[in-house]
């Protein structure tokens, strides 16, 4: 290979990019701290703090969809949902801990979509860890104000004639929206149903994908 | 005790320290969706204080009367008893 004084670009020709090297913030370090104290004074252990990392890393919307395509198949699931979605997720086998759950039922006439504009609330049990955007200023402050438009950036534009019901998760309870299903699935299975459950239709910037 | 239906006013209080009443609901009306039972006030949970157990209501508000946009939307949030006034 000639000697060619890229020296900026690394041997496989890309360029160098500098490391995210940037210091701990002030947060971090105090979670350093409060971790290696509690570690130190034999209150947790670094296993039981990997473990739980695994377990919140296992859940993700497979969760969520097993539950929506459930409530498309099952009236009487559906029913208990609406009446007390955490005790019927709970019944379902998973564990969603003492969370609080709201179900929202979208139909032709109503959209629902959730936000956190206080930080970043999130049905994690079912869905997993949030995505970036859903923490983000941007997310956060417009879905209030323009859901609309919103929901036009991920590919949404919704009739006039269905209203759009934005949730701010300001306090103790969590939310996940059970989009409509879809025509063209009758008789089909509940797995089959699952698959075409994204995550974005269980927040509500989303729709489930569309049969094939 | 507020039933659902019933007209509120969300405080105009600017309080420090940890409050789950978003600003830009605060003075604002609405109506109760539902009641959620109650739950402890975490303006003295988040200090490790002995939090009282508060009425938790869900409120549903018009985008048009937060933001004057002539929107016909809604939007419900999750609003403590102590922040609510029935109007």
């Amino acid at each position: 290979m000639p000697h060619d004084h890229h020296d900026h670009l690394s041997p496989s020709g890309h360029p160098y990019r500098a490391d995210q090297d940037t210091g701990l913030s002030y947060w971090q370090t105090l979670e350093i701290a409060v971790r290696e104290l509690m570690i130190e004074k034999g209150i947790t252990t670094a296993k039981a703090v990997a473990r739980q990392i695994d377990t919140m890393d296992s859940r993700s919307p497979a969760n969520g969809a097993r539950v929506v395509s459930r409530a498309w198949c099952d009236p009487a699931f559906a029913r208990a949902l609406r009446d007390d979605a955490a005790a019927a997720t709970r019944n379902m086998g998973f564990d969603i801990g003492p969370l609080n759950l709201i179900a929202l039922f979208n139909d032709k006439t109503l959209h629902n979509i959730v936000v956190c504009t206080l930080c970043s609330c999130y049905p994690r049990n079912l869905l997993g860890l949030p995505p970036d955007w859903y923490k983000s200023r941007a997310y956060r402050s417009r879905t209030v104000r323009e859901p609309r438009a919103v929901l036009a950036e991920f590919g949404v534009t919704l009739p006039e004639t269905t209203e759009v019901r934005v949730h701010d998760s300001t306090a103790d309870m969590r939310y996940i929206v059970i989009p409509a299903r879809p025509d063209g699935t009758e008789g089909w299975e509940e797995q089959d149903l699952a698959a075409l459950v994204t995550r974005d239709s269980m927040i509500g910037t989303g729709l489930v994908k569309a049969p094939t | 005790m507020l039933e659902p239906g019933t007209r509120v006013q969300v405080a105009r209080h600017m309080p420090p320290g940890h409050v789950r009443t978003p600003a830009y609901l605060r003075g604002r009306t609405g109506i109760i969706e539902r009641a959620l039972g109650a739950f402890p006030n975490p303006e003295l949970l988040a200090y490790g204080l002995r939090a009282d157990r508060v009425p938790l209501y869900r409120v549903t508000f018009r985008l048009d009367d937060l933001w004057d946009s002539g929107s016909t939307d809604t939007l419900d949030a999750e609003i403590y008893a102590h922040w609510l006034k029935e109007v």
